[in-house]
């Protein structure tokens, strides 16, 4: 009994001994991990995993897990996980969210000795400096977007015209010229696309106001500011689209702009870069891209959006350590080369997007050469604030209103929305 | 101390026994959020922050918000139009269909398909049929006969009605089957009895007929009212775009409520609007029991 029970003590001790050896040996190459959180979409849970592989191989101490879940519930899911302790140490959230985000105390800014606001400041497009506060930067995005015309080369060739218009009024001329009636005067296609609910209402706001020489908003965007000489002939433009003759548009028109443009049936068609992806797959659809057309006196402007990168305040010690270390990847001139080729969105930084293959692309060139002239609109609740300039031009097309009433009763409408939030 | 019980009280455990989980379960999933919700109605939170005591404020500002009670008018809108028309439809179907014997179980299966369709699947083929040439159905045939364009969805006026039709064609199976349950349910023998009396159709249908199935009518009634008054699917896929559009025009008040929760983050101020529709919801079914109940 004795001389077998021996063996077994032993046996028992180099068990213990070893496993505890293990243990240790596995808490000393033990990888930080850390969480990121995006929603769900194809080509960027693509791209993240592959930036993610890339940075992986880079750092071995640390892991990053990717967690992704449908747009709708993004923002629930990430309230409800940050106060827990739980969730993402670097999360991606839409620009217009972030005051919501750091008033709940939901994200903390990224380090100034890493991210030092002057660099920043220089490395990216103008329009990213939306994300700063004071002596830091909030977040900051790995991708942008922004608008520009997209063309249909089957009906410009139809309607003579050779090379896209670079001027408001070449493109209303271009737009009369591809624009079809039946017989009894119904809009069978449109030169150009019109719809407020769409993109119209960014180009509306940051590019029709400025080219007619106003300033959309004042005191960083505190302030509305378009219910001037300057707003009114912006709206009498775009409304006016429709009334010419022939038309250059009609509002309303096969539901949905994009789905005008895709059926063949528009000329011409303002929307984002997201779009390209959707257009590319259409067959037998021939389109080309151009910068939006210039002001009468040669003003050029253009709206971006973004998603950007933030550190969760749930990240501490290591895990905010190699959180930033993942961010400094995520926005890096190498990871932002294979977003656009992956996901085809535009490079924040210039360095990316101005290089000579990508400014000239023929598809991508006009978005990023936009983006030099963007405006990033802060918006405290962008759909309230699109409603009230789809209501404004809807009171004038469908109810005959008067323009300038309308103009100044959205003015007053936006500017309530932006004091409420305060 | 189970032993010790007497019949009754074993009886009485066992009941409880049972009923916990439905309790449990509605404790849990309706009773507990109803509360949450009435209690949010009077705090700011925007789904993210930390809750803030309101007071009333929400509810100010509901009393004192143009765009809510343009809300409320349509949101009665749909429950005056399409109740009693949904009503009177889907009678004067189930009426004749009963009396037919030929392919009667097709047509009923015609009729009842809608109801089984999926809303979303419905609203963006009628979203397509009303839209203006090339692309419309309704507008292509009145252009192929020379009839000018009509603006269904792009009006303020021509937008509710025209939402409100396939809601009611969808919901019009359902009526159908449950008045054809009714009628079958009211005896013969008084059918048989008023025709050997000599007694016009008419008379047997406003003597006998309405008057027996005047359960199935308080039935439907509170059914398609609530229905009508939570409408929501419909409108929402028909004006994805500009969701309640033009203008507020056909924006009932779930949506309403959706748009403030949802988009806005504003959930004190949705909550007061649910409670709100809670409250109208409860009035208008407790209303209608009690009219169409006594006589």
């Amino acid at each position: 009994m004795t001389i077998r029970r021996i063996p077994g003590l032993a046996r028992a001790t180099l068990f213990a001994t070893a496993t505890s050896v293990a243990g240790l040996l596995g808490s000393a190459a033990h990888a930080v991990e850390i969480q990121y959180w995006q929603y769900f979409f194809d080509a960027r849970i693509a791209a993240m995993e592959q930036l993610i592989e890339k940075f992986e191989a880079a750092n071995p101490d640390i892991t990053v897990k990717m967690t992704h879940f449908p747009y709708a519930d993004y923002r629930t899911k990430v309230a409800a996980a940050v106060p827990a302790g739980e969730g993402p140490d670097v999360v991606q959230l839409f620009y217009g969210w972030l005051n919501d985000y750091v008033d709940a105390k939901l994200i903390q800014p990224l380090p100034a000795d890493v991210f030092p606001v002057d660099r920043i400041d220089a490395e990216f497009f103008p329009m990213v400096q939306a994300m700063k506060e004071g002596d830091s930067y909030w977040a900051l995005p790995t991708a942008v977007r922004s608008l520009a015309l997209f063309y249909n080369e089957r009906l410009m060739e139809e309607a003579g015209i050779d090379a896209p218009p670079a001027t408001l009024d070449e493109l209303v001329a271009a737009a009369q010229a591809m624009t079809k009636l039946d017989g009894a005067g119904n809009v069978t296609t449109v030169g150009l696309t019109a719809g407020m609910t769409a993109q119209d209402h960014h180009w509306l706001r940051e590019v029709l106001v400025r080219q007619m020489g106003g300033e959309p908003y004042l005191d960083d965007y505190t302030k509305v500011n378009y219910d001037t000489e300057a707003g009114r002939k912006a709206l009498d433009f775009y409304t006016g689209l429709a009334s010419g003759t022939p038309p250059a548009t009609s509002f309303g028109f096969m539901d949905e702009p994009q789905a005008a443009f895709k059926a063949g049936r528009a000329g011409m068609h303002i929307d984002g870069s997201f779009r390209i992806g959707a257009l590319a797959e259409i067959r037998g659809l021939k389109w080309g891209v151009a910068e939006l057309p210039a002001g009468p006196d040669g003003t050029k402007s253009n709206y971006s959006s973004y998603w950007v990168n933030a550190i969760t305040t749930k990240a501490e010690g290591e895990k905010f350590d190699a959180s930033v270390k993942f961010m400094e990847y995520i926005v890096s001139d190498e990871a932002m080369q294979l977003w656009l080729d992956v996901v085809g969105e535009l490079p924040a930084k210039p360095s990316v997007g101005m290089t000579e293959k990508n400014a000239n692309d023929p598809v991508f060139g006009p978005f990023i050469r936009g983006l030099e002239y963007a405006h990033t609109t802060k918006f405290v609740n962008e759909s309230a604030q699109r409603d009230v300039l789809v209501q404004m031009v809807d009171k004038i097309i469908l109810e005959g209103g008067d323009p300038a009433a309308a103009l100044s009763e959205a003015a007053a409408a936006e500017q309530k929305i932006i004091d409420d939030a305060k | 101390m189970y032993k010790s019980l007497t019949i009754r009280q074993k009886q009485i455990v066992w009941a409880w026994g049972f009923l916990a989980l439905p309790v449990l379960f509605y404790t849990v999933i309706r009773f507990y959020p109803t509360g949450n919700a009435i209690l949010i109605s009077f705090q700011n939170w925007n789904l993210l922050g930390t809750r803030t005591w309101a007071g009333f404020d929400n509810y100010i500002k509901l009393f004192n918000d143009p765009v809510f009670w343009k809300v409320f008018a349509n949101t009665f809108k749909y429950l005056l139009i399409g109740t009693p028309l949904s009503l009177l439809i889907s009678f004067i179907i189930a009426y004749h269909l009963d009396q037919l014997r030929f392919m009667h179980g097709f047509l009923r299966m015609l009729y009842f398909l809608p109801f089984m369709t999926s809303a979303v699947a419905m609203a963006w083929v009628w979203r397509w049929f009303y839209q203006p040439v090339p692309t419309g159905l309704f507008n292509n045939l009145l252009a192929s006969v020379g009839i000018g364009q009509i603006a269904f969805l792009n009006s303020t006026t021509n937008a509710l009605p025209a939402i409100l039709a396939p809601a009611i064609w969808a919901g019009l199976g359902f009526q159908i089957i449950i008045f054809m349950a009714g009628l079958r349910s009211i005896p013969k023998s008084y059918y048989e009895a008023a025709r050997i009396d000599g007694v016009g159709w008419w008379t047997i249908l406003w003597e006998i007929t309405l008057p027996l199935l005047k359960p199935t009518i308080v039935f439907i009634v509170v059914f398609s009212s609530i229905g009508f008054l939570r409408i929501f699917d419909h409108v929402f896929n028909m004006t994805t775009n500009n969701p309640g559009g033009p203008l507020n025009s056909t924006k009932p008040l779930v949506l309403m409520i959706y748009d403030t929760a949802f988009s806005s983050f504003d959930m004190g101020y949705a909550a007061a609007q649910t409670v709100v529709l809670f409250t109208v919801l409860l009035v208008v079914s407790l209303v209608q029991l009690r009219i169409l109940r006594d006589k």
